[in-house]
């Protein structure tokens, strides 16, 4: 908005101050569209600062300080009254450091058997037979076609000789013979999902896959059901009907065992559903618990084990008290990102997702027990600790990021802690015994919060940003999809670094009417998505938790919307929106390998051992996902809130993109 | 012997209780009753019919669309079809329709629902309202007069106005004539 019309010459002239003058009320925009100055009179203020010190840093610099004084003191009252302006929260700057992890990590056998590698979710394998010396040479194995032109979100899983895809709706699991050339399919289960669940489903028709246990194999389909099939053989072993579409519930995270429970999640923030997770017995499907993230503590299984660490956490029914009467019901904190588990203290670690509408006004309170993450007893669901990163969501800021269970020097000892790379545009540290947080710094440019205030736990808002119903808010930093949607995190030991894929994007909202009908999305906003400083949509951040500062950065073009993998060979991969695999240098970030696919990447990439003993990578390419809707479901982006906010941000992926489902496998030759 | 004498008689007092199936043998003549309901196809099997009447007056009103559009926003549609570029169902501003672009085909989607996502409205939004939407929904993509379909929006500016998009044409609108061949 800078319109300031510069005089060449220096020295002070009327023209130079006729001009000050002039620039300070166009500097002005929400003074002279005064609608808006009636109701956002702090966000006046700041420009009007803004455009203030600009005008008084020219005629400072032409030496006109004195001769304008009285006009200054006019304009300076224009501004009295007004709050100080609020700090716009940028990430920390490069100098973390790389340092050989300390801590123990699972052992790998080269197995994939669950999305996220290990129970600690560090994404890290061992293998290094392809390395940061050799990977220029990797090269296509094999291919295999889903047959679905959707979101290919789902982690291939490796096991039992035999490579498990589950695809997004119509739900297929394909399984593949690693044992003969070419990795020909062994069988394939068709569950034959409703076709009318595609419409609940608020992001495309996305899996992110399946899960193996003790020679069976878990998924689930978007319909709401969880399967057990044999492993060898793709015979049902049993089917549960846990979500029920009629009211906007589906199912698309990937299940995770732990002992003898599967445990899957519900999706359908944006359709008004009751978020919860469940544990099922992995023999028969029985519903072993239940666990509510909104209502009674009786249905949240709150009990005598539960010991929040911050006050705001403590005291009876906070899922019914801090919402409006019975807007609990249909408030959201739904389970669709991943598990973690630390065998040593029993207890499972997830996160709760955006409480509903998006329309904030309509539910005061903190909306307990959404966007925030639990530790839970694996065995019996009882709640042992709850942290919430954005109580009072105003945003859609799901807390439904990964944990990475990690044990980390920190303020002078060495603490068992989970690292958490929110959402909100903030990583976590935070014990994972207790559910303090230790430490919580900005990875991304943040212009709607100051910070996290470590003593009370509490996310710190700028006020000028809160959305309202009726009036337009610019520049909310990070926008709905946050700093990081669901793009899984990878941790790799030789470097210590967590390897972060998200978005840098910012966001206009409005605020409309939100009204509830069971089956159709509850929203209340509408939005437009654009990129953040520097233009570009997408980075890679390999980020040092210790110290709280990234090491390097990778920009692109389009959100870096797949997971990463890292590995004992030294190296990174992730994935496009444009289509192309990459393998990165884990200490510098320079890309030393990248290979075009068919369509756009938005999935987990994993890395196993063959039964010949070779090292392979595997990825799924396939746009779509949210984003990525814009091409799967052929959107059209002249309207700039197409797929919910994201046709003003990617006005032309659909004339570089098209959609696809292939699997591909490198291999060193 | 006596009782088993009693019992049969019971049990065939029992058979005649019940009712015999009742079918329909002669239904009349057929041409005086067709099956009806929105054509919602291209072809028509056994050449082209006319069509039963539409309420068009809908589409013929500033008002009713006007009023089309404050339904389309309060029912949620908004929140599957964004304002008109699509988000969980498809997008309404474009040429492409997969149920017909013609006014009845859309009331129809709305009333019925279809299988691949789009949910039933029936006996949600009273009929008029309905017809009011489908006529709303026709000015997204250009096919209603400029004068009919909204000129401004009272929200954040997120595409162009209905009444100054150009008009999309969908495939059925877009045949060329056949071409006749000669006979011998």
């Amino acid at each position: 908005m800078n319109v300031f019309v510069r005089v060449p010459t220096g020295g002070c002239n009327k023209s130079r101050l006729l001009n000050g003058f002039i620039a300070f009320f166009i500097r002005q925009p929400k003074f002279l569209s005064s609608t808006s100055f009636m109701h956002n009179q702090s966000a006046f203020c700041a420009e009007t600062r803004h455009a203030y010190e600009l005008w008084i840093g020219e005629m400072r610099s032409s030496g006109c300080s004195s001769t304008a004084a009285v006009i200054v003191l006019l304009s300076l009252s224009f501004t009295v009254g007004c709050k100080r302006g609020h700090r716009t929260q940028e990430p920390a700057s490069a100098g973390g450091q790389i340092r050989a992890y300390t801590g123990q990590m699972e052992s790998d056998d080269g197995h994939w058997l669950r999305a996220t590698k290990d129970y600690a979710n560090t994404r890290y394998s061992s293998l290094n037979q392809i390395n940061t010396g050799n990977v220029s040479q990797l090269h296509v194995a094999w291919t295999f076609s889903t047959g679905v032109p959707h979101g290919q979100e789902a982690a291939p899983i490796v096991a039992n000789n035999t490579m498990y895809i589950a695809t997004p709706w119509p739900n297929v699991l394909y399984a593949l013979d690693l044992t003969k050339q070419g990795a020909p399919l062994k069988w394939k289960y068709e569950p034959h999902p409703s076709p009318a669940s595609k419409g609940e489903a608020c992001c495309d028709w996305v899996s992110r896959g399946a899960v193996y246990d003790n020679g069976k194999i878990f998924f689930n389909t978007l319909d709401g059901y969880t399967i057990a099939l044999n492993a060898d053989t793709g015979a049902e072993l049993w089917k549960t009907h846990l979500a029920d579409i009629s009211h906007g519930e589906t199912i698309t995270m990937a299940p995770m065992v732990v002992h003898n429970h599967v445990f899957v999640g519900n999706s359908g923030g944006e359709f008004g559903v009751r978020g919860w997770l469940a544990a099922l017995d992995t023999n028969s499907g029985k519903l072993a618990w239940k666990a509510y993230n909104t209502g009674p503590d009786k249905e949240v299984l709150i009990g005598q084990r539960f010991k929040p660490f911050y006050k705001t956490d403590q005291g009876t029914d906070l899922g019914v008290k801090t919402w409006p009467p019975d807007a609990w019901r249909v408030g959201g904190g739904t389970v669709w990102g991943f598990l973690a588990y630390d065998p040593k203290l029993n207890l499972i670690y997830y996160g709760t997702a955006n409480p509903g509408p998006w329309n904030a006004e309509v539910r005061p309170g903190d909306n307990k027990w959404t966007s925030g993450m639990f530790a839970r007893d694996p065995d019996t669901g009882e709640a042992v600790w709850f942290y919430q990163m954005s109580p009072h969501d105003l945003f859609d800021w799901d807390g439904i990021n990964e944990d990475i269970l990690l044990d980390l020097p920190m303020q002078g000892q060495n603490r068992q802690v989970l690292v958490r790379p929110d959402r909100n545009g903030y990583v976590y540290v935070i014990d994972r015994s207790n559910g303090q947080v230790l430490s919580a710094t900005p990875y991304v440019h943040i212009t709607t919060t100051t910070g996290v205030d470590l003593q009370t736990g509490r996310l710190q808002h700028v006020p000028e940003k809160t959305p309202r119903t009726g009036q337009v808010v610019k520049d909310i930093c990070p926008m709905a999809p946050g700093a990081k949607d669901w793009q899984p995190s990878s941790f790799s030991a030789q470097t210590g670094l967590v390897y972060i894929p998200h978005q840098n994007m910012c966001m206009d909202e409005e605020g409309t009417e939100a009204n509830y009908i069971a089956g159709t999305p509850y929203i209340g906003a509408s939005v437009q998505y654009y990129p953040g400083p520097g233009g570009h949509m997408g980075e890679l951040t390999a980020w040092d938790p210790i110290a709280g500062k990234p090491v390097w950065v990778i920009k692109d073009k389009y959100p870096i919307w797949s997971g990463t993998v890292s590995t004992a060979g030294g190296l990174v991969f992730f994935g496009t929106m444009d289509g192309w695999f990459k393998a990165a240098d884990a200490r510098t970030g320079n890309v030393l390998w990248q290979f075009k696919t068919a369509s756009g990447i938005i999935g987990q990439p994993v890395t196993y051992r063959g039964p010949d003993g070779k090292q392979y990578i595997a990825i799924l390419s396939g746009i779509g996902g949210w984003p990525g809707s814009i091409v799967a479901g052929k959107l059209d982006t002249r309207d700039g809130t197409a797929g919910n906010g994201w046709g003003k941000a990617l006005p032309n992926i659909r004339n570089e993109v098209t959609p696809g489902g292939t699997l591909y496998v490198f291999a060193l030759p | 012997m006596k009782r088993k004498t009693l019992l049969f008689c019971l049990f065939l007092l029992a058979l005649c209780a019940c009712k015999r199936e009742h079918r329909v043998f002669d239904p009349g003549a057929t041409a005086a009753q067709p099956a009806n309901g929105t054509v919602m196809n291209d072809v028509m099997a056994g050449a082209t019919q006319p069509s039963a009447a539409v309420p068009i007056q809908f589409e013929e009103s500033a008002y009713a669309v006007a009023e089309g559009k404050r339904f389309y926003q309060a029912y949620n549609c908004v929140g599957c079809h964004a304002n008109g570029g699509g988000a969980i169902g498809p997008a309404l501003m474009d040429s492409e329709w997969i149920y017909g672009s013609k006014l009845e085909q859309i009331h129809s989607v709305i009333v019925q629902g279809r299988p691949n996502g789009m949910p039933s409205f029936a006996n949600k939004i009273p009929d008029y309202q309905v017809w009011e939407i489908a006529a709303y929904v026709r000015s997204m993509s250009g096919q209603l007069p400029s004068d009919v379909a909204p000129s401004r929006s009272d929200h954040m500016p997120t595409v162009r106005s209905e009444s100054s998009r150009p008009k999309e044409h969908p495939a059925d609108e877009n045949q060329q004539p056949l071409v006749p061949g000669r006979s011998k």
